[in-house]
This record gives structure tokens, sequence and C-alpha cells, in this order.
């Protein structure tokens, strides 16, 4: 279907199912129990877990089936947000053509930075988009502020032009729409104790992630995808028998580089404002982090982890000492105090020394990422079976 | 005149910590063919290890003094530092007040320690992976290690300062025939040139003129065949890398003066000196050291306000795109040797 496999549709249809039920599934506890803490089904919460997963899956599209590790990809997703916001600024608040030229530009932008990059290979590669996006970061935010608001960053202001929308009534802010359709609205579901909301622009950035996905899919799955693999597991032979890889490349980068102003694109459409910090080094460096964790070359291992991530950095971050003694307060004191020293480091302002162990324990033992964990857990309870089904559990003896 | 020799001046000490973090870097991807994203974690550590001494030394009890009061009539206390039991107030003041030099002798040991504990801990399994696999494990650490010492230390920088003989500025300009006043640098500024040129300087010794650093040099260009003719090539590169952490730590101790330490100095450095390393070409020890002074020189003249006019914010970028030219009209780096790094 679609041009899909029965796998990858099945895959599609779960992701989808996954995004449009995910009111429901982040918050699986009632309001104002203790457990309420991990609740994530709040729309500005759900709309980072799917724009970064947009992200993630072009960054993917680069690195995983390439293997050229850029870590400059932030300076693409910055660049779509200004795009954004000057579209909004200028032309009119609907999102429609503030994400099309961000996608324009950011694909413009890295068709020159890879041009230049992709001349070198390995660590080379990484130094270079490294470089690119530092520049691009310190000129947002010194020289070229005229366009980048520097440290103030951009919004949409009362007094932009706007020159398709009418003027606004005094006293009206600029809010971002689709043809008239407010991105905050959001409508609540009230059942029992549990409260779930229906956002609008979740949904929208929902499913422009499904069709980002679907995407993917039909890249991994094309002939020109099978080629970016071919480059990842041995470029000079490539190069040998004929083929110049370098437009593969390139294109593939190119993708990447659309995918990452797709996603700077919906967060202004989400949150009307854009600041130079979002193109920092650090950003680059969390998407690689994302891709990593989930599995790096699989179809859904970016999502996965940009999930994790950002529901990590958004919830773990929030517990602090106060609820954690809550939380074992029915334990004897002592033992109360000794959990709660020992797990602090770890939670709230320390989240960040999680996700590096994490991170360095992914890494080590599992250089798929998640992906290759499901896969192991999968495998063993796969070859548990048949040992279970054999009558007497002996085995027979190898010749 | 002035001008360009107060910027040549100014370069040196950024120059000086890139050099020797890139140094370390080299060291280690020369000798273990990996590349470290932790050494500015190490290069973090060693400027906590000055944090840490300086507050052990002022580790104190409290006297009630007779003699004081305070401003409730009551008999004042006074804190006073346990150094002051052993050494006596005077000792004891200029013990505090050179904590910082002094702290150099403590971090030796722990940064040596740090190193092999990292390198056959962790490192040591990474040999045969890809070195994207060696980039993500050892920027992990990096995150870890950084996490940590913000739990213990927060994340506000702490004010290290320098003995109080080099606090003040040197004037340049008099001694030069100048006018005074013109070229004013700080001494402790020239104190980190001066360590920074020794420790660079013990380092080229030692692999150039001991028979310690003749295996290891012969290892780097060929670790086969030198395991091949008996010797333990592995514990060898072993202490290299407590060596190269050493001097990422040494750099960071005599750094904290400069700039108050905090969690997140050594990611800072570590971004610039990968771009020091790469400019310097990949293992090579002198480019590395070359290229570290030529880009602190470098920045230090894009800031200057004539050079701001003529182009503007070329003082955030000059470094990245030296690096962008440099990579593209000489693959190698400045200095790389062939063979090196090149796929």
């Amino acid at each position: 279907m679609l041009g899909l496999n029965k796998k990858d549709f099945g895959l599609l249809i779960i992701v989808a199912i996954l995004t449009m039920a995910a009111p429901f599934i982040l918050n699986p506890f009632p309001e104002g129990s203790a457990m309420a803490q991990f609740n994530a089904g709040y729309p500005d919460l759900m709309q980072r877990l799917v724009i970064f997963g947009i992200f993630a899956i072009g960054f993917n599209i680069l690195f995983g089936l390439t293997g050229y590790l850029s870590f400059g990809h932030a300076a693409f997703l910055g660049v779509g947000s200004y795009a954004a916001i000057w579209m909004m600024k200028l032309l009119t608040m609907n999102v429609i053509p503030a994400i099309v030229v961000s996608i324009v530009i950011a694909g413009l932008f890295a068709l020159l930075v890879g041009w230049i990059s992709l001349r070198r290979s390995g660590i080379y590669f990484s130094i270079l988009t490294l470089a690119f996006a530092q520049m691009s970061y310190a000129l947002a935010y010194s020289v070229l502020t005229p366009i980048t608001g520097g440290e103030t960053g951009l919004q949409p202001k009362y007094t932009d032009p706007r020159i398709l929308d009418g003027a606004l009534e005094a006293g009206q802010s600029p809010r971002a729409n689709l043809f008239g359709l407010d991105m905050r609205a959001s409508s609540e579901l009230v059942m029992g104790n549990w409260v779930f909301t229906f956002n609008a622009g979740y949904y929208i950035a929902a499913i422009v992630m499904l069709i980002a996905f679907y995407m993917s899919i039909r890249i991994f799955r094309s002939p020109f995808g099978m080629m970016l693999r071919a480059v990842k597991s041995n470029q000079q032979r490539m190069n040998y028998t004929g083929l110049n890889s370098k437009p593969y490349t390139l294109a593939a980068f190119v993708i990447s580089g659309m995918y990452a102003g797709l996603a700077g694109g919906l967060l202004v459409a989400m949150d009307t404002q854009v600041g130079a910090e979002r193109m920092f080094w650090t950003a680059s460096g969390e998407v690689v982090l994302m891709t990593i964790l989930g599995g790096a070359g699989t179809l859904i291992g970016p999502v996965l982890g940009a999930g994790l991530i950002k529901y990590m950095e958004n919830i773990v971050s929030k517990i602090n000492k106060g609820v954690l003694e809550q939380w074992f307060a029915f334990m004897p004191d002592g033992i109360e105090d000794l959990l709660v020293t020992m797990i602090y480091p770890f939670v709230g302002k320390g989240w960040h020394l999680t996700l590096g162990i994490i991170f360095m324990l992914v890494v080590i033992f599992l250089p798929g990422g998640l992906v290759e964990g499901g896969q192991r857990i999968g495998r063993l309870f796969g070859r548990k079976k048949p040992s279970d089904s054999s009558p007497d559990g002996s085995k027979t003896p190898a010749e | 005149m002035d001008a360009i020799i107060l910027q040549i001046l100014n370069g040196l000490d950024k120059g000086s910590a890139y050099a020797l973090i890139a140094l370390g870097l080299t060291l280690i991807f020369g000798t273990l063919g990996v590349v470290n994203f932790a050494h500015g974690a190490l290069f973090m550590i060693g400027a906590f290890c000055a944090v840490t001494f300086s507050k052990f030394l002022t580790l104190s009890h409290t006297v009630i003094d007779e003699n004081k009061t305070d401003f409730l009539g009551n008999p004042a206390k006074i804190e006073v530092p346990y150094i002051y039991d052993l050494f006596g107030q005077a000792t004891g003041d200029a013990i505090i007040d050179w904590a910082v030099p002094l702290s150099l002798i403590v971090s030796i040991p722990v940064m040596v320690g740090i190193g092999f504990i990292m390198e056959r801990g962790l490192i040591k399994h990474f040999y045969k992976r890809p070195h994207a696999d060696q980039i993500l494990v050892t920027f992990g650490l990096a995150i870890v290690l950084q996490e940590v010492i913000k739990y213990y230390y927060g994340a506000n920088p702490i004010p290290t300062p320098a003995p109080d003989a080099f606090r003040g500025s040197f004037d340049f300009g008099a001694m030069m025939g100048f006018d005074p006043n013109t070229i004013i640098y700080p001494y402790w500024r020239l104190v980190y040139f001066a360590f920074a040129a020794v420790i660079i300087g013990a380092v080229f010794a030692f692999l150039q003129f001991t028979t310690f650093g003749m295996v290891v040099r012969a290892g780097m260009a060929d670790r086969e065949t030198v395991g091949l003719l008996g010797i333990n090539i592995d514990k060898r590169f072993t202490i290299m890398f407590g060596i190269a952490a050493a001097v990422a730590g040494l750099a960071g101790v005599m750094y904290a003066p400069i700039n108050s330490p905090n969690y997140h100095m050594g990611m800072d450095f570590l971004v610039l000196s990968f771009v020091v390393v790469v400019v310097g070409g990949m293992g090579s020890l002198p480019g590395a050291v070359l290229a570290g002074f030529l880009l602190g020189i470098l920045e230090s003249f894009a800031s200057m306000a004539v050079v701001l006019e003529l182009i503007p914010g070329i003082n955030q970028v000059i470094i990245y795109l030296v690096a962008i030219i440099i990579l593209l009209t000489r693959p190698r780096g400045l200095m790389g040797r062939k063979g090196v790094m090149e796929e």
C-alpha cells in the first residue's frame, strides 16, 4: 500500500495510531495523583516530541544511510526558523507559506554548506559542518542582528506589515494559524479524573511528521537509499566502479537539511519566536544523541530517541527533592533519606547526567540503539519458545 | 606598532591554552588512534583541581577570640584555617596565596590517575570500533564528567585568584621604549605563556630524547612492528594517555585564575581545540602547537577595532573561517602526516 511493503506499511500505521492517540497515551495517570508528574500529554511537549522527531528523521537520512556525521545540523533548523518568522512578519500569519519557505531556504543553505563540506569525509566533514554551524550561530548573535534580532531574537509584532493579512484590530495579538484555525486552539476532554487535551497545532505537526516519516521510508527503500548505503559501506569501491558518489551524498545532505528546516519552521509555527541559541553546537549534538540513542540507520529509531530525550528533558528535569520525598514517604525515615540522596543527583537539574550515562551505555553495549535493544529482547523470547516447546526440555546433542 | 604587539600578546595566552589542549588531543590520537571528545572535560577537571585544593587549604575551624566582640557584645568567633595551626599564620597565608601554583603538584597524580582509569576502563574497548563510536562514547563521557562537577560545585563560576605577586599588570610599553601604559599585560598571562612553553618543551623533549619517547614515536609510526619486537606498546600508550590527561589538567589548573572555572569551560575549549587539531593536521604534534598559537593570535587580531570596522563580526568567525579554508586547500592541515585519517 502507498508503495510500501507490508511490514513498512504496518510500521507506518502503528506510528500513525500512536501519534494520533498521543494525547491519551501520554496521559496515563489521573490528574492530581502522585504520578501525574509523568504525564506528557500537554500540547507544548507533544509538539516538541513530533517536531524533534522530524529533525531526527532528517538527520538519520544523512547519518544513518551515508555514515557522514554532521555536527552542525542545528544551523539548518535555525535558518528554517528565521525564514519562517520572517514570512510571518512580512506576509501572513498563516503557517503554510512560513513552513514552505523555511524548507526552501534551509535546503538552499544546506546545498551551499554541503557542497563545500562534502569535499572531505570522516572527522574532517564533522569539523567542517561544525565550523559552518558555529559561524552561523556567531553571526546570528552579532553582525546579523538586523535580520536575526541578536540576543533578543524575533517575535511577530503588532506593527509588522503582513501584506496578506488584514490589519489587526486594536488589542489583538498576531497568532499563528492555518486558514483561520489558531495553532493554540485546543479542546479538552474530561473523563473522570483524566483530562485529555487535543491541540490543533499538535495535530498539524503530527500529520506533517507522518508525511515526513512516510517520505523517509520511501527514501530508505528506494534505489537512491541503496546507493547511500553503498556510500556508507565502501565509498572507495563505489568510486572505483565509476560511480560519482558526490551527487548522492549531496542530495542526502540537502534532504536532511530540508527536514531540519521543516522542523525549524514548525517550531516557529507552534511557538512564534526564534533565538540564535537553537543554532548552538549543543543543539547539533542533541540531534546526534537522539539518532544514536534510538538507533541510527533504522526507520523508527530516531523518532524514539527524539521522544525519549525530549520526554526526559521536560519530565525528569521537573522532579525535585520535594517530589522524591513525597514518593518515598511510605518508607522508614532512614531509608527514605538514603533513597532520596541516591536518586536526587540523577533527576531534576541533573537530568543531563542520566542522559549522559544512558547514552554511554547505549554506545558501549547497544551500538544499534534502542531499536537493537528491542530486537535483542524480541529474539530472546523468540528463541525461548522452541526450546520450551520441546517435550522434555532436553536438547539434542550436536554431532 | 604597539597595538600589534599588544594583540600578539593577547593572543598568546589563549593560544597557549589551545596549544596545550590540542597537544594532548594529538598525543592521544597519534598513539592510540582515538578521537577523544572528553579532553575538554579533562581540562575542566584540572581547573577544578585548583578550586578543590584552594578550598582544602582554607578548611577552617572556629576559635573564640576573647579580645574582640561581635555586634551583640559576645566574644567574636573567627574562622582559623587548619593550615595556620600547622605552619603558623605567616607561612599559612603564603601557602593559601600560592594555592593555584601549588595545586599543580596535586593535580599531576590526580590527572594521570584519571587518564589511566579512562583508558583502561573505557577507551581500551573502543580501539577496534569506528571513529564515530569513539567520538560518541567520549562525548557521552564528557557530558557525565561535566554533570558530576556541576553537581558538586554548582553551575556558577568559582573565582580562583592568582598569587598576589602576579596580580598586577606588566607595562611592556615602558620596557620597549614606547609610551608607558600603551601595552599593559597581566603578569599571570605571561606566567601562563611561559608555563605552556615549558610544558610543550618538556613533552617534546620527553618524546625526542628518552628511550621511552623513542619507543612511543616508533609505536606511533608503526605499532605492529614495535609490538612484534617484543615491546609492550599498549602499556606505553596507556602511560602516554596519562601524560596527555596531565597536560590538559595542568593547562586547566593554570587557566583557573584567568577565567573562573565553571562546569562547561571544557566544552567551550574543546570545540575550538578540535578545529585547532584539524588545522594543524591530525597526528602532528608540532602542527597542533603551531596551529594553537596561530589561531589564538589570529583571533585577537580579528578583535581589533580597526579590523572590526573593516569586516564587522570577523572576530566571532575567524577561527572557523580559517579552518574551512585550510581544510579545503591543504587537505592534511598545516603539518599533517601522510596516511593519517585519510579516507
